[in-house]
């Protein structure tokens, strides 16, 4: 889903005319970052014929992602108000520590588990989130800052309850949800591709969305124009909050364990898919679509890496060169729109 | 207040009387007045630190004023947001514009105000770009304003087209009246006259227009009235048509219209900087509020500069300076 992306945007573009036109392309970064994948798709696709491009794989690399990309979509609201929000890891955590707590008080591998651990996941990760917006937008403290602190609090919170030990989800959820397909595809990739569709929407179709943009772009002119800031943006906060939760349970149903120790660079890895997407960070512009591709190049490149037999750690230096060229082109785009 | 008269008659539409605001101890409105009455220009001038920006603001409900009553068709209003100033259908173009430059002037026109789509998705929060880009466009150039894209983000604009965008969106949703700050500061000749065209026809529609404004040609051009602010308070009234350009200058400088030799005192010594604070004269006729709370410096001008000393002769502030000491 990720490959065609760039190509509504074009077709879209194509109706316009003159140099508005090349403006547009050149500026839209989704088009450039779709192309950037899709070449990467190709390449190792024609590499490994057997065994990149097969079913199999690619669904392996859906599925890891689709943990990253619920993150990530939160994220991408944060950014576009010009926030950020360092805590989602933490957050994941302590949602999925609490979640595996409640369902072991009502009977681990009972039916009312089930619908409890989610539930409670939810709960947890949107209460986190709801803190961080409530400080960031009364309390007027930078959200760097806020959430860096919600980010100890939650995953030393975990380990406090957990006394640091991780905490092993019942078989009932891990052998379940955690490998349950639909239509031959995990059904926790399908949770979370219908949560990002259904956010794409509300981001560029809704009125919740237009008021996101607008307090990134000009917070005194939302202000002035009856956007209640402060209210919205509890509820970016919140909303970020709440897909970590649901990133929480998710991950403990796929990996069976909490993970106390695994998510403590969830954050950046969720921040640089937003910001290899095209969303700025200085707020205003953005999109989920090229938050979607954000998160499938590092995934793509690792993956393609692993199976070329090419160490893995070259992933990180390329995701890092290719995060630098991102922002890079986002100031140029900056630069370009203003007189 | 002690010279010029009021050219509208009947109940005024807008009425502050005696605003007072501070920030921290800088007082910059002490017992301001302010009256607009419907279907006029009234320009709002002074200094800079008079307090022009700061009566605007509260005005048009971005502030509240520390104390003093509002009256909106004689009737005492509160407003604690912008929103409650806007269903009044008091609108406000700001000086630094107040677009989001990332989005369309679409989306700018309508922030705040959005038209959803009908039935359920409606009421799911769905927007109606359509309906939103074709009445902006619509109400664009019902104003003579042209855009060659309404799909761009407002930051491609020209500087001319972003103020038309502002000037347009306050027009529109203006039912009584609409404060311009600065509306010309930043527009060449020919988009500067087609601004003050569009406050004309505001007028016309008998919606109030308060421009505030440094521009004295802009403000003889195209004003009813004219009311001067300084230190925070109203000092004189006029008629656009029967004063003269010396006699603006004196009000806002803190002469006197009956004494324009002051006014060029006022002059030289702004131009030597080295103001007779000590030797100024006491004035019985001065119109700043002898009940007045002490003020403790010139509203913006912290570093005693000339301005500030020049109108600090009036015997208050001297008295002020006193108690300081």
């Amino acid at each position: 889903m990720s490959v065609e992306a760039g190509e509504p945007m074009a077709a879209q573009v194509g109706g316009l005319r003159g140099r508005a036109v090349l403006d547009r392309v050149a500026g839209s970064q989704v088009v450039w970052i779709a192309l950037v994948l899709a070449a990467m798709l190709v390449a190792f696709g024609a590499l490994r014929p057997h065994s990149f491009a097969t079913s199999f794989n690619l669904l392996n690399m859906v599925g890891d992602a689709a943990i990253l990309l619920l993150l990530a979509v939160g994220m991408t609201f944060v950014i576009i108000t010009s926030g950020i929000d360092l805590s989602v890891g933490g957050v994941l955590v302590f949602s999925a520590v609490t979640a595996a707590k409640a369902m072991e008080a009502v009977g681990a591998e009972s039916g009312t588990a089930l619908w409890v651990g989610p539930l409670v996941a939810v709960a947890t990760g949107l209460a986190w989130g709801v803190l961080n917006g409530f400080v960031v937008a009364y309390g007027r403290i930078p959200a760097l800052i806020v959430t860096l602190g919600t980010l100890g609090m939650s995953l030393g919170g975990a380990l406090l309850i957990t006394g640091g030990v991780d905490m092993r989800a019942s078989s009932r959820l891990n052998l379940g949800l955690g490998l349950d397909k639909f239509l031959g595809v995990p059904e926790i990739v399908w949770i979370s591709a219908a949560v990002t569709v259904a956010l794409a929407v509300l981001l560029a179709q809704c009125r919740f969305g237009r008021h996101t943009y607008a307090i990134g772009s000009n917070t005194e002119a939302a202000r002035h124009a009856g956007v209640r800031v402060e209210r919205q943006l509890v509820k970016v906060y919140g909303l970020a909050g709440l897909l970590a939760g649901l990133a929480g349970y998710l991950s403990l149903a796929k990996y069976g364990i909490t993970g106390v120790s695994a998510h403590s660079t969830d954050n950046l890895q969720a921040i640089a898919a937003v910001v290899i997407g095209g969303t700025s960070l200085f707020g205003g512009a953005g999109t989920v679509i090229g938050t979607v591709i954000g998160v499938f190049i590092p995934a793509v490149l690792q993956n393609g890496f692993q199976i070329l037999g090419v160490k893995p750690f070259w992933q990180q230096v390329v995701v890092g060169a290719v995060l630098i060229v991102a922002v890079y082109l986002d100031q140029w785009r900056r630069r370009a729109g203003d007189h | 207040m002690s010279t010029g008269q009021s050219a509208a008659t009947g109940a005024p539409l807008l009425e502050a009387s005696g605003i007072v605001k501070s920030y921290g101890h800088v007082e910059a409105l002490r017992g301001a007045d302010f009256t607009v009455h419907a279907g006029e220009v009234v320009a709002l001038i002074g200094d800079n630190g008079a307090g022009k920006s700061t009566l605007t603001k509260i005005l048009s409900g971005v502030q509240r004023p520390d104390g003093g009553t509002i009256r909106l068709d004689g009737v005492p209003v509160a407003f604690d947001r912008v929103e409650q100033a806007r269903e009044a259908g008091i609108e406000t173009v700001h000086q630094d514009l107040a677009l989001c430059a990332q989005l369309t002037p679409a989306a700018n026109f309508f922030l705040g105000r959005e038209v959803l789509r009908g039935g359920l998705l409606g009421r799911l929060g769905f927007l109606d770009h359509k309906a939103m880009r074709d009445r902006a466009r619509a109400e664009c150039e019902r104003l003579g304003i042209r855009l060659k894209s309404d799909t761009v983000p407002v930051s491609t604009l020209s500087g001319g087209q972003r103020q038309g965008v502002a000037v347009a969106r306050a027009v529109t949703w203006a039912r009584r009246v609409v404060f311009m700050d600065e509306p010309t500061a930043a527009l060449g000749v020919v988009q500067t006259g087609r601004v003050l065209d569009l406050i004309r026809r505001v007028r016309d529609t008998g919606v109030a227009v308060v421009l505030i404004s440094h521009n004295m040609q802009d403000v003889k051009a195209v004003s009813d009235r004219i009311e001067v602010l300084r230190l925070g308070a109203r000092v004189a009234r006029f008629d656009t048509a029967r004063v003269s350009m010396e006699e603006l200058v004196a009000a806002m400088t803190g002469a006197t219209s009956e004494a324009m030799t002051d006014a060029m005192a006022t002059a030289a010594e702004e131009a030597t900087g080295e103001p007779p604070r000590a030797a100024g004269p006491t004035r019985t006729d001065t119109p700043t509020r002898a009940d007045g709370p002490p003020r403790a410096d010139g509203p913006t001008r912290a570093d005693g500069s000339t301005r500030v000393d020049g109108a600090g002769r009036d015997e208050r502030g001297a008295a002020a300076r006193e108690e300081e000491r």
